[in-house]
């Protein structure tokens, strides 16, 4: 099977040749209808990576390929979601949720003369996160973790063939962050669309992921990938097992090592200078 | 205890403009201050009644010119904060002209319009067009600029152009930063609508408080003074009425508690 996104040896640089170096020979590939997740520590370039997959920034060096097309601009198949909501205040939840279908072909022009399906798919996928009783409210009137859902909901409205999560849960307070967990998984185990994940939060990637990918400090490379071969549905009793604690345990490792390494380069430019 | 605090916050404004008033005829009264300095309340009160239809007349001539000259402000001010707002180089651009152009004392600019537009309402128009806008344009500039990078992030991902962008994320974000300037702007059209008239107009409010100073009618002046005053707070509270009923979700949060968790 050919991979859905597959990054080759892929660099990116901020600003000019002088700039900040985000990422450099980061190499990943993702098959279809798989769930990733991609974790490092903090500044690894991880959202660069967002940002690069989706189109809206061109790579340095190295190629994208997103379905067997190299990316040359914004992807019209993929749904983002961030660690903000951003949902816009002045709509109610309903037309948040559609947001999409007013800008994305070719929902757009349908979306007049059709409404009232567009309108029925909107309302079913509320109902999958539980907010079907709140699509007349506005997003303020709710709480973070409810707001978070319907993200979720506007990032999959159009039907993307790939999900982009940038820390989505980041926000949240640990129970809310949980229980969103399970609701992506089941979302995603009926639609299988690809997705990428990416998180601060070791545990949260291994109870979601078919595949973890770590990354090292920057310049962002993928240094490691571990498979996660533990059955689905996952719950909260699934992060108790040993093989889960053990997942866990080896990434948290690995990014204590990068951190360790980073610090010691640091402090080696510091004596040069 | 709520209820009569809200009460009273309805009640203060009044409280307060009595209050003024009323230490005011007692300090007129009791200083025995001579109307040619300061009138007392009472006799400008007078001398508002007395000349009832004139003030009338030339308060509605007034009004007219700087609603005009606002309606003008409005759509120059909006097209120039959309420009600056949505273009970075724009903004780099035209800000030090704007800065420049706003610290420019209007009424240094009258002659000049005078010379162009003659004596008249058109000069009037025009002031009160070169005062309202600029609040206006570097309101919806501010509002444009608040737009989330992700959300941009979001809609550019799914193919939106920069027309959608403002459509449907700038411009309804920019909407009460818009309203809000209009409060500010209306007063401003104002001042310049009456500084024109004081220097080259045949009518309105400004001219006839020209006319009372030069014929020494001094509590006529001041009666001048309060129809502007009153024309001025209720414009703004029509204004603020307005940006009250359309932009309410920017008003949250006071009276609505969040509802549920999870």
């Amino acid at each position: 099977m050919s991979a859905f996104v597959q990054l080759d040896d892929v660099a990116l640089t901020y600003g000019s040749t002088e700039g900040t170096v985000a990422l450099k020979g980061a190499t990943m590939s993702i098959e279809r209808g798989q769930f990733a997740a991609v974790v490092g520590p903090s500044g690894c370039g991880k959202s660069s990576l967002m940002k690069l997959v989706t189109g809206l920034t061109p790579p340095t060096a190295g190629t994208v390929l997103v379905d067997g097309a190299p990316v040359r601009g914004p992807l019209k198949i993929v749904g983002m979601a961030f660690q903000n909501p951003t949902l816009l205040p002045w709509r109610l939840l309903l037309s948040n949720v559609m947001l999409p279908l007013e800008i994305v072909q070719p929902h757009r022009a349908r979306l007049r003369s059709h409404r009232a399906e567009y309108v029925e798919k909107a309302r079913q996928l509320l109902r999958t996160v539980g907010l079907d009783e709140f699509e007349t409210k506005y997003p303020w009137m709710l709480s973070g973790g409810m707001q978070q859902r319907a993200n979720l909901c506007r990032s999959l409205i159009h039907e993307p063939e790939l999900l982009m999560l940038d820390e989505p849960f980041g926000a949240l307070d640990a129970f809310t962050r949980e229980e969103l967990w399970g609701v992506l998984q089941s979302i995603w185990m009926t639609k299988k669309f690809t997705t990428v994940l990416v998180t601060h939060d070791l545990r949260e990637a291994a109870y979601l992921a078919d595949v973890i990918f770590v990354m090292s400090a920057r310049p962002g490379r993928v240094i490691a990938s571990h498979a996660v071969d533990l059955p689905r549905p996952r719950t909260l009793e699934t992060t108790f097992d040993p093989h889960f604690i053990e997942i866990v345990h080896t990434i948290r490792n690995e990014i204590a090592q990068i951190r360790n390494e980073a610090t010691a380069i640091a402090a080696r430019k510091l004596k040069v200078a | 205890m709520t209820r009569n605090r809200r009460r009273l916050e309805v009640a203060m404004p009044w409280l307060i403009s009595i209050g003024i008033l009323l230490i005011w005829q007692l300090a007129v009264m009791v200083f025995g201050i001579q109307p040619f300095v300061l009138p007392s309340p009472i006799d400008i009160f007078k001398a508002l009644i007395e000349n009832y239809t004139p003030i009338m007349q030339h308060a509605t001539f007034t009004l007219v010119s700087t609603m005009i000259g606002f309606l003008f402000g409005i759509l120059f001010g909006l097209f120039l904060g959309v420009v600056i707002g949505s273009s970075r180089l724009m903004y780099v651009g035209l800000y030090p002209v704007l800065i420049g152009f706003n610290s420019i004392p209007k009424v240094a600019v009258v002659p000049i319009l005078v010379l162009w537009l003659g004596i008249g309402q058109p000069t009037a128009i025009a002031t009160a067009f070169l005062l309202s806008f600029f609040p206006i344009a570097v309101n919806v500039a501010t509002g444009l600029a608040t737009v989330e990078p992700e959300m941009q992030d979001v809609l550019l991902s799914l193919g939106a152009t920069k027309t959608d962008l403002l459509l449907k994320v700038g411009l309804p974000r920019a909407m009460p930063y818009f309203f809000a300037s209009l409060k500010v702007s209306i007063t401003l059209a104002f001042i310049g609508a009456v500084i024109a008239e004081t220097i080259a107009s045949n009518d309105g409010i400004g001219y006839l408080m020209l006319q009372a100073s030069s014929q020494f009618r001094i509590p006529l002046m001041f009666a001048g003074v309060f129809v502007i005053a009153i024309m001025g707070v209720a414009t703004y509270l029509l204004f603020a009425l307005i940006e009250r009923r359309m932009t309410r979700w920017a008003f949250r949060g006071h009276d609505i508690q969040p509802i549920g968790g999870g």
